[in-house]
């Protein structure tokens, strides 16, 4: 629900529009969709006025469009406007798409969770069409006629009876003194008028940014450029939580273009959205900072952390995974199936350590003068911004201002600003604008890394070959220890994404989530914990189907049983997250996650070439970000063990889909994620330092892994828009396991598959 | 003092002949369509053509550009009408589009070697540059959209 507002006169948002223009703001109930952004909404709501959407016309009849969320490649600053500029029936050539900064009163602004969609498509809708209606009455006042003879087309208001016309330019000054019509009268278009959004859209839009990226123009975090601004590079603890014991800056500071160094202090915990600590390098340009840092001498006082072994950790992951743990869904009575004598099977799944490594590694400018900060970064999250840089330098959120440029990548890294702060702190200190500049390997050794993770599967197995029991553990570090240091467990972010909401047809179910301590930052990637538990369900889905020696993707169908609404209360889920989202708006429907798998049967061609000799295929499906999609992978594998994915098919209902062709670049993308995560994604961890540095050892997908071809097949549907960001990524890893097994009899249980045998 | 040309305009460089090409691209002469990936040659986010050959801008020292000709993606053509930028723009290729100057300025190399590419003659060409969003089926269309429109 949202609400829309005529500011016309109230000077808002200098610098944008001009006095004379017409201006309306759309205020949306923040969303409360992380555990940590609700501070940030909290804030928002109880602000006195918190638009969501600013929207403006022109004298001259240019409209201007604010768009509040981060581009960070899935279009959303050009589809957001797209939406409202259907409602307003304005030429998309007369559309101008401005940058919001950081401003509590949009509400909330971190761009992750696949939630801008669903978050303000409604917003987006109202505002265009109240400012079409408020177009449309000025014209019929100065015609004086009735608003019902006149309509809306192509940025002029029409007299249908007389053909007289009025561009919108021309009726700005008298709509801006109009009340806005109650969002209850609003009359949205028809479906069968949209012009620029949905799947049959005549007018549909190429991004804003595609010409400028396609000639080197568009501006990143990495290209701001201020006048006097220094460069600096970071040498931060090997080790979480370390410290500085000695610093020997001498050689550094004999370097061509080093003018200081300054050591930062390391966060208290928790870590948070801190800086790490460190020292930095500061000079007059990249590659001097670059350069001076090789010649720190650092003594490390390491802490606690120094202790990490990601292989002993990983062997504690999973035995506390085949222990008992905390409950988080129960349905009847697992111990009792297992001990009744049916036959049981049983097995454990591993998934490392991920790095997000966009390829922007993080950066951002930052100046700070009479106590306030400009800062300009590649960031998700710029209210947070506002936090972080006040919280280190004891200033008030309001005195720093955040500029939001192109995010070369996202993933969840960029909602996460320690690297603003890190600039922030260093100008004041410098007195001048300061670039930080992370390189690769930086980025690599100090991510807010994807959880390591160690699951348990058992179930019992009835007479037709179906599971009559589910038990399902899950073990990993939680990304609730950002905020809580002394956090063991996850909480309901983490369960929702695939523990305690699976949705087979089981009697007897059970979801337990076993203790881990933190000791390596930990954060959300794109997602997050449905890549392990997808991963492991699914697959563990699949080794049920072989040993019942049906099909499976037809006994992925029999588990999820007749189509239905899940009722994960009475299964003893007290809190389901829902991603955010109200159950009874957007319910867990089996009957949606049935029809893509059916879909999926269908487009590629499912149990027409037997599997073996090489070639195999694999599925899976989960729901996600409130969408449903299923995954079908192809492999072959040849006599060396080396594979090449062929086919990838995406099926995906997204409820109703704003910009089909971005939509399906996103699930592309995710195929190519999922794949290239399942291949060969790991970081491993010895003495609490990151191994792994560079692309050279921590292998990304390229062009010759990747999957040859995707198909993307989009459900139509009018349900509520979903996620679709991240609901292309979880089911890739299980489908393409399942697709080696299928090709090989080789089950892989762990990611990444580069360290299994295969031949 | 260095004598070089870039995107067909005279530069003489008098810094540090040890520094990158990459960062007299972008820290000095502001042309930051180059991007800075990786600073080691793995991922082609900073390539850039010399002398008709796709080179990794973070790798190539100044002292080496002595007498050479650099053509980055600003220089690719006057105004965005290069098939290849005309190819990636028809089929949607850039998602964050923060690698795609690299990919394109790569593809811009094979054509000129290869105006007619296989899909072997384009993995083995573009396989050196990384997109993390997964573009990669879109890169290949464009570079065969564009090889028709070359031929």
């Amino acid at each position: 629900m949202s609400s829309v507002t005529n500011i016309s006169r109230r000077g808002f948002l200098d610098g944008i529009f001009s006095a004379g223009a017409f201006v309306l703001a759309a205020q949306v109930l923040p969303k409360n969709a992380w555990g940590q952004t609700q501070e940030y909404a909290g804030k928002a709501a109880a602000a006195a006025f918190h638009p969501s959407i600013y929207l403006g016309i022109e004298p001259d009849g240019t409209v201007y469009i604010v768009t509040h969320r981060s581009e960070m490649g899935t279009g959303i600053r050009t589809t957001l406007p797209m939406v409202a500029a259907d409602e307003l029936e304005a030429d998309w050539k007369r559309v101008r798409v401005e940058q919001g900064i950081g401003d509590k009163n949009y509400g909330d602004q971190n761009t992750d969770g696949s939630k801008s969609i669903r978050g303000f498509f409604t917003a987006f809708r109202e505002a265009g069409a109240s400012a079409r209606v408020m177009l449309t009455s000025a014209a019929a006042a100065q015609w004086n006629v009735p608003a019902t003879e006149c309509k809306a087309q192509l940025h002029q208001i029409i007299h249908t009876p007389s053909g007289r016309k009025y561009g919108y330019g021309e009726l700005v000054a008298a709509a801006a003194k109009l009340p806005v019509p109650k969002p209850e009268t609003l009359q949205f278009k028809p479906k069968s008028e949209w012009r620029y959004i949905g799947e049959h859209a005549p007018n549909a839009q190429q991004i804003v940014d595609l010409a400028d990226i396609c000639t080197g123009k568009a501006i990143y975090g990495m290209d701001v450029k201020r006048d006097g601004m220094l460069y600096a590079s970071i040498e931060h603890p090997p080790v979480m939580g370390g410290k500085v014991r000695s610093l020997d800056d001498k050689a550094a500071l004999q370097v061509k273009g080093v003018h200081q160094t300054m050591t930062i202090d390391t966060f208290k915990p928790p870590y948070a959205f801190q800086p790490l600590g460190g020292v930095a390098v500061i000079a007059d340009s990249t590659w001097s900072a670059f350069q001076g840092r090789k010649q720190l001498k650092i003594e490390w006082e390491d802490g606690p952390n120094a202790a990490y072994d990601s292989e002993q950790y990983k062997q504690q992951l999973l035995d506390t995974a085949k222990k008992p743990g905390k409950v988080v869904r129960n349905a009847g009575d697992v111990d009792a199936a297992f001990a009744s004598g049916a036959k049981v099977i049983e097995a454990s799944y591993y998934v490392p350590l991920l790095a997000h490594a966009t390829m922007e590694p993080p950066v951002a400018v930052a100046e700070y003068r009479d106590g306030k900060v400009t800062a300009w970064a590649p960031t998700q999250n710029p209210q947070a911004v506002q936090d972080t840089v006040a919280k280190a330098m004891n200033l008030k959120p309001e005195d720093v201002i955040c500029h939001v440029t192109l995010l070369g990548g996202g993933f969840g890294r960029k909602s996460k600003p320690d690297y603003v702060a890190e600039a922030a702190l260093i100008s004041k200190q410098t007195g001048k604008p300061v670039k930080v500049v992370w390189s690769r390997e930086d980025d690599i050794r100090f991510d807010y890394y994807h959880a390591v993770s160690g699951m348990y599967h058992k179930a019992a197995i009835g007479a037709n070959g179906m599971p009559t029991a589910w038990l399902q553990r899950s073990v990993f570090p939680s990304i609730s220890a950002m905020n809580d240091a002394s956090s063991m467990y996850g909480f309901d972010v983490e369960y929702g994404m695939g523990l305690n909401d699976l949705p087979f047809d089981i009697p007897n179910h059970r979801a337990e989530n076993g203790a881990a301590q933190t000791h390596i930052r930990i954060g959300w990637f794109r997602s997050v914990a449905n890549i392990y538990h997808v991963f492991s369900a699914l697959s563990f889905a699949d080794e049920l189907a072989h040993a019942a020696g049906r099909d499976p993707l037809e006994y992925q169908l029999a588990m999820l049983g007749p189509g239905k609404v899940l009722d994960l209360k009475s299964q003893g889920v007290a809190n389901y997250w829902n991603y955010g989202e109200p159950y009874e708006k957007y319910p867990f429907d089996t009957k949606r996650l049935r029809r893509v798998l059916e879909i999926a049967a269908e487009k590629s061609g499912w149990g027409k070439r037997k599997p073996g000799n090489g070639w195999g295929i694999g599925v899976a499906a989960a729901r996600s970000f409130t969408s449903y999609v299923a995954s079908v992978v192809e492999v072959e594998v040849d006599a060396n063990g080396r594979i090449r994915i062929p086919q990838v098919h995406q099926v995906v209902d997204a409820g109703l889909i704003v910009n089909p062709e971005r939509a399906r670049a996103q699930f592309e993308g995710a195929a190519v994620m999922g794949a290239s995560l399942a291949l060969s994604g790991e970081v491993s961890v010895a003495d609490g330092r990151v191994r792994q540095s560079n692309f050279h050892d921590f292998p990304v997908a390229r062009i010759n892994q990747a999957p040859r071809q995707t198909d993307v097949h989009i459900v139509e549907s009018d349900e509520l828009p979903g996620g679709v960001g991240e609901p292309g990524v979880p089911p890739i890893a299980p489908a393409f396991a399942n697709a080696i097994f299928a090709a090989t009899g080789k089950r892989i249980r762990e990611l990444p598959f580069s360290k299994q045998k295969l031949v | 003092m260095i004598k070089l040309t870039i995107n067909n305009r005279p530069h003489n460089f008098d810094g540090d002949p040890a520094m990158p090409l990459l960062w007299y691209l972008r820290d000095d002469l502001g042309l930051t369509g180059t991007k800075f990936g990786c600073g080691a040659g793995l991922c082609g986010a900073c390539t850039v053509i010399r002398d008709g050959e796709a080179v990794r801008s973070c790798s190539i020292t100044m002292k080496d550009l002595a007498g050479k000709r650099v053509t980055t993606i600003e220089g690719l053509s006057p105004n965005g009408t290069h098939p290849l930028q005309k190819a990636w723009m028809q089929a949607n290729v850039p998602q964050c589009g923060y690698c795609q100057a690299g990919q394109i300025m790569q593809a811009a190399a094979l054509l000129r070697k290869k105006p007619r590419p296989t899909d072997q003659d384009i993995d083995s060409a573009m396989e050196g540059n990384i997109c993390r969003c997964g573009t990669y089926q879109r890169i290949r269309a464009a570079i065969k959209t564009a090889a028709k429109e070359v031929a």
